[in-house]
């Protein structure tokens, strides 16, 4: 797409002299199968195994309590007024009729709120505010917020509320947000007169060189629409500003500590006197993890009534409310030997970042620098540019930022794989990244079991003897994926060393274990994984546990569940926490026995002499001895990740602990008159360095092929003009149980020598592979190449046509003569 | 002025009267008047499957179910079937088997499943799809749901406890 560079770089990164292979060099051997530095000498006896969230119990019996399902006494009803234009000036507001309307206790607006209350998610681009305050920037962005008495009366004084509206132009394609504006979205904030949000532009190595003088090059134009999380519960928040003048706020929100510090802001409160509470969530997948408008205007609505305000979202609100992947047009390029060897990757990537800023810096990163991996490449230039429109809020997304561009790179190398006459898995395995090396723009590789997981599914899926040999209509496709395991910058640093995570383990004389911790249970088990560290570590059954995780008044600080952090560090924090609880049982062993304290483990529910089994002391007994004249045990521990990477601007974008790893083969079957097709089976193989859990790690597997195909087969946020079209589930076509395909999940254990007993993330990075897998398979199966999602039916009879009907691709011929520096459109 | 009514309601067994305007929703009338929190409400028009309870047997989605229609009938939801400490065996196959993740959808899912089993006791994989596909699920991609749809009908199999087809009648509290 030729993106020209911007009129005032202010950061852009040049680094010409990396030398890959001084990179690409181990640092470290890996760890051996089986041996780790957290691991209890006597072995696991409950992490690995098995293990049903431990408030499954409450939530199949209808019992969990939600957001909604929270009935607070003379409690409000909120109702909120969306504005009707795409980008407008608010010239008056009446509200008159509303306010009459009986059961209506308190109108605001943003016009009478005034400008002074912003907040983002990021402390560089805070640029929302509870309600607009001078003009609206979407369809759906907040104006007016209602209280009333019920809900229906609160609906009915919305649509009471007049707005005088003076229409503004908008920005609805990307490309045109890169050109100079007299009426910018954001005036404050952004790049030159234009619209574009954040721009990157980096080079490592000599890209231009390298695609010159390639062997051969490939180049592809993509265009991805946006995709929406489609948690099952809609937003739902309860405040309440209570008679200690302390604002309590419950909100189905994926980090509550970033909802706290935006509260604090909004409001003016000091944070003491605000507490957040995080009730039973019911999904999240990204799109609840920045502090929300809807969060701070109800806050401020309860404020003012000193009444409890109930806010819940119909499900066209939490389509307004977005955050979704961003829809994406990207142009990739590489350059490879004969053989295969990747000399060379270039990046352009525009995504549309609708009317917000959100987590768009890292976004914009992510779109490129998560390229960067699994596969060795040694000259790298990526230009990306995030535009804001005048459409709904893109933001952070279950893969953040590194979905589309995996689509757009597996997609090409499968594609490069043809022309060249390779196999598409011997590419993939030629370039693979040595465990625990760097990137030549110095991500810290640690653990890799990528060469694990092609060889799992390449057997399992029986390739060798199916690829290209199915039927016409039938096909395997290849995709990997490569994703964070946590960012390791943390995205406030105004309180220098603050942990990324910090728990706390309490045991009184009753002998039960509460760890407190921030972590938000969102469904992915982080209560269960949580519980059976600590259980691990003190060698005690999981029953003892219990896991406090959802109150800012008592969880220590951690900062959400988002980017596939929790595991990592919330872990490594408990494991630390439940260690120091374990040296304090060790010395009351051997107070009690007179026994040296370092020959004493925690198995069986007690404390046990190693060197002499029969000397023995009860996890109670120990406890009680530890806690004579002092008191409960109390223990804490906390996660700073390590420092590392390099020093240009942005080279901490990306920079992660550790990454997670995968490859999956899927299988489809395309219907040769109507071009309907489905996926039949998923072969999937994922690097978690160790999975705590296995049930928990087999469900965000299947959980991300799922949500993953939807972006294939369906799912895409339709525009027209500037309207949403389909903000409902009807037209929004999430995959159910009919479309699900057959999968089967290989676990792979790298066994990472930082993460907690050696795990990485599951979360997200499962979701990766699926995309290019399948389209891959389509091609297998047709010999129709798509560059666009999702891949309706309409769209691939259309290319088919164009090309000129199915056909079945052919085995690689080894013998095939490619023109040197030849260039392939 | 209001024009509301009494309608009384056979909720899991037991008559429940309620005043409502002619217009409520059977959703919002066990959620908010009647405080059975467990059925959720995730869409309002029928499209996602979480307010699924069942109603003389049959699930039913009671975001699109008038209050009025349901009586005469007997409205069973999620909080008949079992509680933590004593699950009823499909509850307790979600639970185990992973079929549960964020647990928004489950009570729904639950009682769809409740209604699939009631009927058919020993579906096979191609009834159990058609019975939940229109249950919409975000976490679980479905497959842990069917493994606990199967596990549940073993378990349920005679000579075990059946599914609920009707809660027990019992004396008004």
């Amino acid at each position: 797409m030729s993106l020209p560079p911007v009129a005032n770089p202010k950061h852009d990164v040049k680094v010409p002299d990396v030398d890959p292979e001084e990179k690409w060099r181990p640092y470290r051997e890996p760890l051996a199968p089986g041996e780790h530095p957290h691991r209890p000498p006597e072995g696991y006896k409950i992490l690995g195994t098995r293990v049903p969230l431990v408030d499954g119990p409450l939530k199949v019996s209808g019992q969990g309590v939600y957001a909604d399902d929270l009935f607070l006494p003379h409690m409000l009803h909120a109702k909120l007024l969306h504005a009707t234009h795409p980008h407008a000036r608010i010239r008056a507001i009446d509200v008159s009729a509303a306010k009459r309307l009986p059961g209506v206790v308190d109108v605001l607006t943003g016009l009478e709120l005034g400008t002074g209350h912003r907040f983002g998610v990021l402390p560089l681009t805070k640029d929302e505010e509870p309600l607009a305050a001078e003009k609206v920037r979407y369809i759906g962005d907040l104006v007016a917020i209602v209280a009333a008495e019920d809900e229906w009366t609160a609906k009915e004084a919305v649509r009471l509320i007049r707005v005088d509206y003076e229409d503004l132009p908008a920005v609805l394609k990307p490309m045109d947000g890169l050109k100079p504006s007299a009426d910018k979205i954001h005036p404050d904030i952004g790049i030159d007169e234009t619209n574009v949000q954040k721009y990157v532009d980096q080079e490592f190595g000599d890209v231009e060189a390298a695609l010159r003088k390639a062997e051969y090059t490939i180049r592809r134009k993509w265009k991805f629409q946006g995709v929406t999380h489609g948690f099952t519960e809609p937003h739902a928040v309860v405040a309440h500003y209570t008679a200690k003048d302390r604002l309590v706020l419950w909100s189905a929100t994926q980090v509550p500590h970033y909802v706290h510090r935006a509260l604090a802001e909004v409001t003016g409160l000091p944070p003491h006197r605000i507490q957040v509470i995080r009730p039973q969530v019911g999904g999240g997948f990204g799109g609840k993890s920045d502090p929300f408008p809807h969060e701070m205007a109800a806050a401020l609505l309860a404020m003012r009534t000193r009444r409890p305000v109930k806010l819940l979202f119909d499900r066209d609100e939490s389509f307004y409310s977005g955050r979704g992947r961003h829809p994406t047009e990207n142009e990739f390029a590489i350059a490879l030997d004969r053989d295969g060897t990747l000399r060379a990757m270039d990046i352009e990537a525009v995504i549309d970042g609708g009317a917000f800023a959100s987590f768009g810096i890292i976004s914009t990163y992510y779109n490129g620098v998560l390229s960067m991996g699994p596969y060795k490449v040694p000259a790298f230039r990526y230009k990306g540019r995030r535009v804001y429109t005048n459409h709904i809020p893109s933001g952070a997304m279950r893969g953040h930022g590194a979905v589309n561009s995996r689509c757009t790179l597996e997609v090409l190398l499968d594609e490069a794989a043809e022309e060249l006459g390779l196999d598409p898995f011997a590419v993939r395995l030629r370039n693979l990244m040595p465990a625990y090396s760097h990137t030549i723009n110095d991500f810290r590789i640690t653990s890799n079991g990528l060469r694990e997981c092609l060889e799992t599914v390449r057997a399992a899926s029986k390739w060798d003897e199916r690829w290209r040999r199915l039927p016409l209509g039938q096909g395997l496709g290849l995709g990997c994926g490569f994703y964070i395991s946590g960012s390791n910058l943390p995205i406030h640093w105004d309180i220098p060393g603050m942990p990324q995570s910090t728990v706390h383990v309490k045991i009184d004389w009753d002998g039960g274990v509460t760890v407190h911790t921030g972590a938000a249970e969102i469904g992915q088990g982080s209560d269960t994984v949580a519980a059976m560290i600590v259980a691990e570590v003190l060698g005690i059954p999981l029953d003892r546990v219990r896991v406090y995780s959802n109150d800012s008044d008592l969880a220590p600080v951690d900062l959400g569940s988002y980017s596939s952090r929790v595991t990592f560090m919330m872990g490594n924090a408990a494991r630390k926490a439940a260690e120091e609880v374990r040296r304090e049982l060790q010395r009351a062993a051997a107070d009690v026995t007179g026994a040296q304290p370092e020959l004493f483990v925690c198995q069986d529910d007690a404390v046990v002499n190693q060197a002499d089994p029969g000397m023995r002391v009860s996890f109670l007994d120990a406890v009680r001895k530890a806690m004579d004249h002092k008191g409960a045990l109390v223990a804490r521990g906390s996660f700073n990740s390590t420092k590392m990477g390099g020093t240009f601007k942005g080279a901490t974008a990306g920079l992660a602990p550790a990454y997670s790893l995968n490859a999956y083969v899927a299988q489809v079957e395309v219907d040769l008159e109507t071009a309907q097709w489905r996926c039949t089976k998923v072969w999937a193989a994922h690097d978690c360095g160790k999975a705590l859990n296995r049930l928990a790690v087999e469900g965000q597997i299947e959980g991300s092929i799922h949500m993953g195909l939807g972006q294939v087969y369906s799912e895409s946020l339709e525009y027209r003009g500037a309207n949403l079209r389909n903000p409902n589930l009807l037209d929004y076509k999430i995959p159910t149980s009919l479309e699900m395909p057959d999968v089967e999940v290989f676990i792979v254990e790298s066994n990472d020598a930082e993460g907690p007993f050696g795990a990485k993330e599951a979360g997200e990075g499962p979701l990766l592979p699926i995309l290019p897998a399948v389209v891959n398979a389509i091609h297998d199966a047709v010999g129709v190449r798509m560059h666009e999602l999702p891949v309706t039916p309409d769209r691939l009879y259309e290319v088919k046509e164009r090309q000129g009907g199915w056909k079945k691709p052919t085995l690689p011929k080894a013998s095939v003569t490619v023109k040197a520096g030849g260039r392939h459109r | 002025m209001s024009r509301a009514r009494i309608l009384r309601l056979d909720v899991n067994g037991v008559e429940r009267s309620v005043a409502v305007e002619p217009q409520a929703i059977l959703l919002d009338v066990l959620r908010n008047d009647l405080r059975l929190t467990g059925t959720k409400r995730g869409c309002d028009m029928g499209t996602c499957g979480c307010c699924t309870v069942n109603i003389d047997g049959e699930a039913r989605l009671s975001c699109l179910t008038l209050a009025a229609q349901a009586e005469g009938k007997r409205v069973t939801t999620i909080e008949s079937l079992g509680t933590p400490t004593n699950l009823h065996p499909i509850q307790k196959a979600y639970s185990d088997v992973g079929g549960s993740q964020c647990g928004f959808c489950t009570p729904g899912f639950i009682m769809a499943t409740n209604a699939l089993l009631v009927k058919n006791p020993d579906p096979s994989m191609a009834q159990i799809k058609e019975a939940l596909s229109g249950n919409l699920c975000r976490c679980t991609g479905y497959i842990k749901i069917i493994q606990a749809v199967q596990v549940a009908a073993r378990e349920l199999a005679p000579p075990q406890r059946p599914a609920v087809a009707v809660a027990p009648r019992r004396p008004r509290p």
